[in-house]
């Protein structure tokens, strides 16, 4: 563009008009940002609204009966469900991630990677499906609380392997040859000074596992299904009651005591999801700063 | 080798490997148990509106092999097409919102509040999957199909798909925005990082020859994402394709139709496998069972399809 041809008055328009379009610009990706911040805000508004209209003291001392009653045999189902799949999930997530980390160059350590990438992206349905073919059916199992946490294991181990492996390859390359020229063996060293390093970015890919298993809802339905009791200590033949189904299921009946069972379960859910991965995020955020600093 | 290390060794591999091996069982699980349908089915599996459990009452029949109740038909083609039709919606809504919040947020925002206000938006991803579809029957759906939908049918009706009738509110659009919301915050996230880590020299050059600072973002910073954008919308994509809850709550759940409009009810694969499990558990020959099989070894190649793909376009970044 040859600028000595335009006239300062062409010139101007052509400023004004590049300062205007600029303008609109970032008027957009503001807008852009302030729909979504609307849309969170709004959900959350939704939910912490009527599900606190919904809370009160029996949800906390009394099962499900029907549609009506309280919730405390879901909040013990979820938490057990949870707890299960964590069970399974850590020490698949941790070791395999510390494998894929220390010997990320060989061909195994590589195609891992990869499986467990894909894996995370498979949807959860599918593994519910699979859940209820081999555990359900071909095991007999019945709908269990074993089935649902197997399930839901498979699902977050992926996952944990490559939080804790990204975790371990964040840790400074100097920690390592410091460790190995004072003659410490490798197990020595990932277990006791590498693992230690970087615990608090383990256990936040941990945590965030643990906020999806809390917050799935279609692997359960065909591997746990649903019971208006407690937990009766078996592991198989025995299907449990979660807060998910209860949204689900209980907001299209046509009475507003379900409703309401469905909005406090939902604030139960979203409240404890929202505080594990503020947790998670913010504590790491402020780890990265002083580590920077 | 220490004997202490050698051991350790095989310890973590011996746990690494248990990953493939889940993705193996999916696959042979899946292959096993759909394998009646597979061959009662065929081809036309693919092809044909007819989603029939047949008469549960008959005396069940032998076609092509396998026992089936009379009259029973196993074909989804509408369920590929409301899958696919809600998830390129999502990501026609995701992809420039995910990149207007991006910019908005690397490059108006101060560095002190970014932490937070990143979080307005990124916190989208971890709002369970059955409080968006809670959202989107008590607030969104009532919303959108009385004051949005109406006016769209009536002033864009021009544009094929978007007349009337605007329908219930339960439907493909309904669904499509619900998803976009759900996989936004994964374009947000990741272009926001790669918009900070644009070196600065490159925006510096961009304002020393006199471009405005939006100039600078969308001439010289977003053109070098365009990569790793390509590649984070294909991840998105993936899970779109496999949404279950939300959709269920909110898409209407269509049997043997094909969507009219962008207002009509749909279903996707991964819905209509929870919609249909009560039904397909009543089938005394399975044959409904090994059919939902079929959709779920579909949906899973599928989704590792997109997924693999997706990788190889981003080796490097965690679907967080």
């Amino acid at each position: 563009m040859n600028a000595g041809a335009a006239t300062p008055t062409q010139d101007r328009g052509r400023q004004r008009r590049r300062a205007l379009s600029s303008m609109l610009g970032w008027i957009a990706s503001g807008l852009a940002f302030v729909l979504l911040a609307f849309a969170l805000l709004d959900i959350l508004h939704t939910v912490f609204v009527r599900g606190f209209a919904a809370l009160n003291l029996q949800l906390f001392l009394t099962p499900t009966s029907g549609i009506a009653g309280g919730l405390l045999n879901a909040i013990e189902g979820s938490a057990l469900i949870t707890f299960g799949a964590l069970l399974l999930a850590v020490p698949i997530g941790v070791l395999g991630g510390i494998y894929v980390s220390e010997f990320g160059r060989e061909y195994f350590a590589r195609a891992v990677r990869f499986i467990a990438d894909v894996l995370v992206g498979v949807p959860s349905i599918v593994f519910g499906l699979f859940g209820y073919l081999t555990m359900v059916t071909a095991l007999g199992w019945h709908f269990s609380l074993a089935a649902g946490c197997i399930t839901l294991a498979m699902m977050i181990a992926p996952y944990i392997l490559r939080t804790t492996e990204l975790a371990l390859r964040g840790v400074s390359g100097e920690l390592r040859e410091a460790g190995y020229a004072l003659g410490a063996s490798q197990a020595n060293l990932v277990l006791r000074v590498l693992l230690r390093e970087c615990a608090p970015r383990v256990l936040t890919g941990i945590l965030l596992a643990m906020a999806i298993s809390m917050g799935e809802t279609a692997p359960l339905i065909y591997t746990v299904n649903w019971s208006n009791y407690y937990w009766n200590g078996h592991l198989t033949h025995e299907s449990v009651a979660y807060l998910t189904y209860v949204i689900w299921s209980f907001i299209n009946e046509p009475f507003s005591s379900a409703h309401a069972l469905a909005y406090a379960a939902a604030l139960l859910i979203t409240l404890f999801v929202l505080l594990i991965t503020l947790l998670a995020r913010l504590s790491l955020s402020r780890l990265e700063v002083r580590r920077s600093s | 080798m220490r004997p202490g290390d050698a051991l350790f060794r095989v310890i973590v591999t011996a746990f690494a490997a248990l990953i493939p091996l889940i993705l193996l069982a999916l696959l042979a699980f899946l292959v096993h148990d759909s394998w009646p349908a597979l061959r009662f089915n065929g081809i036309e599996f693919f092809t044909r509106n007819a989603w029939n459990l047949g008469n549960q009452y008959g005396n069940p029949v032998t076609v092509r092999g396998e026992q089936v109740m009379p009259g029973a038909s196993f074909a989804i083609l509408f369920l590929i097409v409301g899958t696919l039709a809600s998830s390129l919606i999502a990501l026609l809504l995701a992809v420039p919102l995910g990149v207007g919040a991006a910019v908005f947020l690397a490059e108006a925002v101060p560095p002190r509040i970014r932490t937070y206000a990143s979080l307005l938006v990124e916190l989208l991803a971890s709002v369970p999957s059955v409080v968006f579809g809670l959202w989107g029957y008590v607030v969104l759906i009532p919303f959108l199909s009385r004051h949005v939908y109406p006016h769209m049918a009536r002033w864009l009706g021009f544009i094929p798909f978007f007349g009337p009738p605007s329908g219930s509110g339960y439907g493909l659009l309904t669904a499509g925005i619900v998803l976009a919301l759900m996989c936004v915050p994964l374009i947000a996230a990741n272009l926001r990082e790669a918009i900070e880590n644009t070196p600065q020299e490159l925006r510096e050059a961009g304002l020393a020859v006199g471009a405005t600072r939006f100039e600078v973002v969308r001439k010289i910073v977003l053109p070098r994402l365009r990569l790793p954008l390509i590649g984070v919308s294909t991840l998105a994509l993936g899970r779109a394709l496999g949404e279950t809850m939300a959709v269920l709550m909110i898409s209407g759940n269509a049997l043997n139709i094909l969507p009219q409009n962008i207002y009509s009810p749909i279903s996707t694969m991964a819905s209509f496998m929870v919609s249909q499990l009560d039904s397909a558990l009543q089938d005394p020959t399975n044959m409904a069972i090994y059919g939902i099989a079929e959709i779920g070894l579909a949906l899973l190649l599928l989704s590792l399809l997109v997924n693999a793909l997706a990788r190889l376009l981003v080796p490097r970044s965690l679907s967080a």
